[in-house]
């Protein structure tokens, strides 16, 4: 666990499928026309063709699911298949340098992922208010158990891949394979009827399945199929990530976090020398940062990290006098202030942006149809909390097909899937909400709120059991 | 505590006398309805109120079939056939009664067997499943890697259950379903199967002791037999008669009738007396609010019961000789 060999870049919380899956998006519309025309509706289930679970969408929560359900020992026995419309991810030794898209794995989410060569991890979580000097930091006292892991996730689903040829007995996978269409069956049993949800592919092949999950992302075609409505705005914010070089060597294992006007700008550890940014911004400004060159580059990350500018005096002043009040009131509270490492430069081929959204369906579950992952919810980064709860739901959706397959249940019957839905909802919503609040609350310069906010951060900050219980959940 | 006797007593006299009072008329029409009425019932002539004997059963078992079955009865039980399978439907409870029966069927098994396979915990064995109606519980024990015979004397029900489980390839091969009586099948599979399950039929018969005879017959020795039913008291009928059927519609009216139900203390006095060997005896109960059954102490209404075929007793004169295979192995008893 102490090897900073390979650790890589973070992109926070929301998972991105690989390219290639944002391109079935828009294969599938052409698609779609011609594909239902050409198939016989009338194909009759072949054994060969009938599975017990098909998870669309093979990204880290989608391979994740595989893995989990493959390794399940009440599953043995069961077909499961794996459908991916990119390539075999497939990583010998990891490589030299490190990719943009990273996330920050909880130490719940690692359990999960316990096969997995996961490297670099967080000690130190520190947060700061770019109009005032309110910080909260949230560490760990014992430094055994690690706050979060910070890896790329092209390493998590390469490992992911390893596991799953272990189980090819059972747990098939189809890599470039896209889906177009989706048909439902009843909800009852109506004769003369597929009872299976028929999942039909590009190639023209129609599969049978006794339950679907949908890990297809942000854009979910078993979603949108399944006339699932969805709660999503966008943030009209981008995030520009990159790989930074730091000045200096340092231990690094404090992640930083400043809550600008226009955005966070977050620096995740990787290794000694190297961290991952992750800039939230509004679409100009990203776009602007990525047209400049390194060095204003790296100069515009580290004024981002240090500058004052946004202080008002009073502000400032009414941030002090609140501090010197706790600070009587509980002299111990406040942990020494650590100054975040500055930037030298920007690692090779990186600096890439993406659009940030709030997204929440208001169903995980139809019959025969779950969906887990940035499918279900989607979040901002700033809490590094989407992949999370993406591995969440892998968790206790194997846990509850687990169950029911020890009980004889028929694997897509409502009954355990709405109890996966209670649950996890039950989960996410306050997390999703407490992510929105912060962006809504940090979005602004309007005095009123910069005090509250940082008479808020300051007051949580000097309470080391409320952070305990944020840091808890959290880690789930 | 003697007015309870009194009540039941009269109860018992009031049901079958023609003697109507303004408590007991509807019961006793119901009475009346659910003796030519079967809904999920195990054998239909059972439903006479001659009591047959077994050699009579055997002999006229077709016949018997044919000629006194009523088509008004027949008709209702195809409506009912197709309903099987309606979630929401009057079968509702007996769906999730899974959530019950199963685990206690696949424990009690898995206890006596282990393990047999991951995935499939219970392949190798083999199940009949008596009044199986429309395979609700046969299919769940089929997909735990069982051999089950369900077996119902409603052809539809039968056919019911196997339309529903021919699509999907692990249920054709493990579940097959017979259009027949426990008798029929006696006589051609004796101690053929692992275990019987008779789950909520046992109330349903007039004829216990030919019940429990044909299932010694079709057990191995060390079977096991699995009955659900419900408890014959006040307390049964206020809430699986009164309640069930005729307020809350949890089950259609009629479907139940109070004095075909048997006491814990009974039931297992019989099978004691058929060579079985009572293991287990617990508590049901139904929510109608939440739709969800639960294991409870008290066995006053629903119960479940699990014996045990016992193996061949030794014969007297070779008491010496068989007493070590009585006992556990590695353990020689002194009995000098």
């Amino acid at each position: 666990m102490l090897t900073f060999a390979k650790a890589k870049l973070a992109v926070l919380g929301i998972i991105r499928q690989c390219v290639a899956l944002r391109a079935l998006n828009g294969a599938q519309a052409v698609r779609r026309g011609f594909a239902s025309t050409e198939r016989d509706e009338k194909s009759s289930t072949s054994e060969n063709e009938l599975f017990d679970i098909i998870i669309s969408g093979g990204g880290m929560v989608g391979t994740a699911m595989a893995c989990s359900l493959g390794l399940d020992p009440n599953l043995a026995g069961k077909k499961i298949l794996l459908l991916e419309a990119g390539h075999k991810k497939e990583m010998d030794k990891v490589p030299e340098t490190y990719s943009t898209r990273v996330s920050s794995i909880s130490p719940g989410s690692a359990a999960l992922l316990s096969g997995t060569d996961l490297c670099s991890f967080l000690n130190f979580l520190s947060v700061w208010d770019a109009c005032s000097d309110a910080l909260i930091t949230f560490d760990k006292e014992n430094l055994q158990d690690k706050m979060a892991y910070i890896v790329e996730n092209d390493v998590i689903v390469a490992a992911l891949t390893k596991q799953l040829q272990t189980l090819s007995d059972h747990v098939e996978v189809q890599y470039r394979t896209k889906v177009v269409k989706y048909t439902w069956p009843h909800p009852y049993h109506v004769s003369e009827s597929i009872p299976w949800v028929q999942v039909t592919l590009a190639n023209g092949k129609t599969l049978h399945t006794k339950l679907l999950i949908g890990a297809d992302g942000p854009n979910s075609m078993v979603r949108r199929e399944a006339g699932i409505p969805t709660v999503k705005w966008n943030y009209n914010q981008s995030a520009v990530v990159a790989v930074l070089h730091l000045s200096e060597p340092t231990e690094n294992n404090v992640a930083w976090q400043r809550f600008l006007p226009t955005g966070p700008i977050a620096m995740l550890p990787l290794s000694d020398t190297e961290s991952s940014l992750v800039w939230s911004t509004s679409h100009q400004h990203a776009e602007e940062l990525l047209q400049l060159d390194e060095e204003s580059f790296v100069d515009a990350i580290n004024s981002a990290f240090w500058s004052n500018e946004n202080h008002s005096e009073l502000v400032e002043t009414a941030g002090s006098l609140f501090r010197t009040a706790l600070s009587v009131l509980m002299p111990d509270s406040g942990s020494a202030h650590q100054l975040p490492p500055s930037v030298a430069g920007i690692g090779p081929k990186s600096r890439v942006m993406f659009p940030l959204g709030m997204g929440h369906a208001t169903e995980y579950i139809r019959h025969r149809v779950a969906i887990i992952g940035d499918a279900a919810h989607r979040v901002h980064p700033l809490a590094g909390q989407g992949a999370n709860l993406g591995f969440g739901d892998v968790a206790y959706l194997t846990k509850v097909l687990s169950q029911a397959a020890f009980n004889g249940k028929d694997l897509g019957a409502m009954q355990h899937l709405l109890e996966f839905e209670t649950e996890r909802q039950r989960h996410n919503l306050p997390m999703m909400a407490a992510v929105d609040l912060m962006k809504r609350l940090y979005s602004t310069n309007a005095a009123p709120l910069v005090l509250l906010r940082t008479f808020g951060l300051q007051a949580t900050n000097t309470l080391p059991p409320f952070k305990e219980q944020i840091m808890a959940y959290a880690s789930k | 505590m003697y007015s309870k006797k009194l009540a039941r007593l009269a109860f018992g006299v009031l049901a079958e006398s023609t003697f109507k009072c303004p408590l007991t008329r509807s019961v006793s029409s119901r009475v009346n309805a659910a003796r030519s009425l079967c809904s999920w019932t195990l054998c239909l002539h059972h439903r006479q109120k001659n009591q047959l004997s077994e050699g009579l059963t055997r002999l006229n078992v077709r016949t018997v079939s044919q000629t006194t079955v009523d088509p008004a009865e027949v008709r209702k039980f195809q409506a009912m056939a197709s309903k099987w399978w309606d979630l929401q439907g009057d079968f509702a409870a007996l769906h999730s009664m899974n959530d019950l029966r199963v685990p206690f069927i696949r424990d009690n098994l898995l206890n006596m067997h282990g393990i047999r396979q991951l995935g499939k915990p219970l392949a190798g064995l083999r199940i009949l499943d008596v009044g199986c109606g429309g395979g609700v519980l046969s299919e769940p024990l089929g997909r735990l890697g069982t051999d089950v015979l369900g077996i119902d004397p409603v052809e539809d029900s039968v056919r019911t259950a196997e339309l529903h489980s021919s699509y999907d390839p692990d249920l054709r091969e493990r579940v097959r379903y017979q259009a027949c009586t426990l008798e029929e099948l006696a006589e051609e599979e004796a101690e053929g199967f692992h275990a019987v399950v008779a789950s909520e039929v046992v109330e349903h018969l007039a004829d216990l002791d030919a019940f429990a005879s044909c299932c010694q017959q079709v057990l191995k020795p060390g079977g096991s037999l699995f009955i659900t039913t419900i408890n014959k008291t006040n307390l049964s009928y206020v809430f699986g008669i009164v309640a069930a059927e005729q307020l809350l519609r949890i089950v259609p009216s009629g479907t139940h009738d109070w004095e075909k139900f048997i006491s814990p203390e009974d039931l297992e006095r019989l099978l004691e007396s058929f060579g079985f060997y009572v293991e287990a005896i617990r508590g049901m109960m139904y929510n109608p609010l939440t739709g969800a059954w639960s294991w409870q102490q008290n066995t006053a209404i629903n119960y479940a019961l699990h014996a045990i075929k016992c193996k061949e007793e030794p014969q007297p004169g070779q008491v010496w000789a068989e007493s070590e295979n009585l006992d556990k192995p590695g353990r020689a008893t002194n009995y000098s």
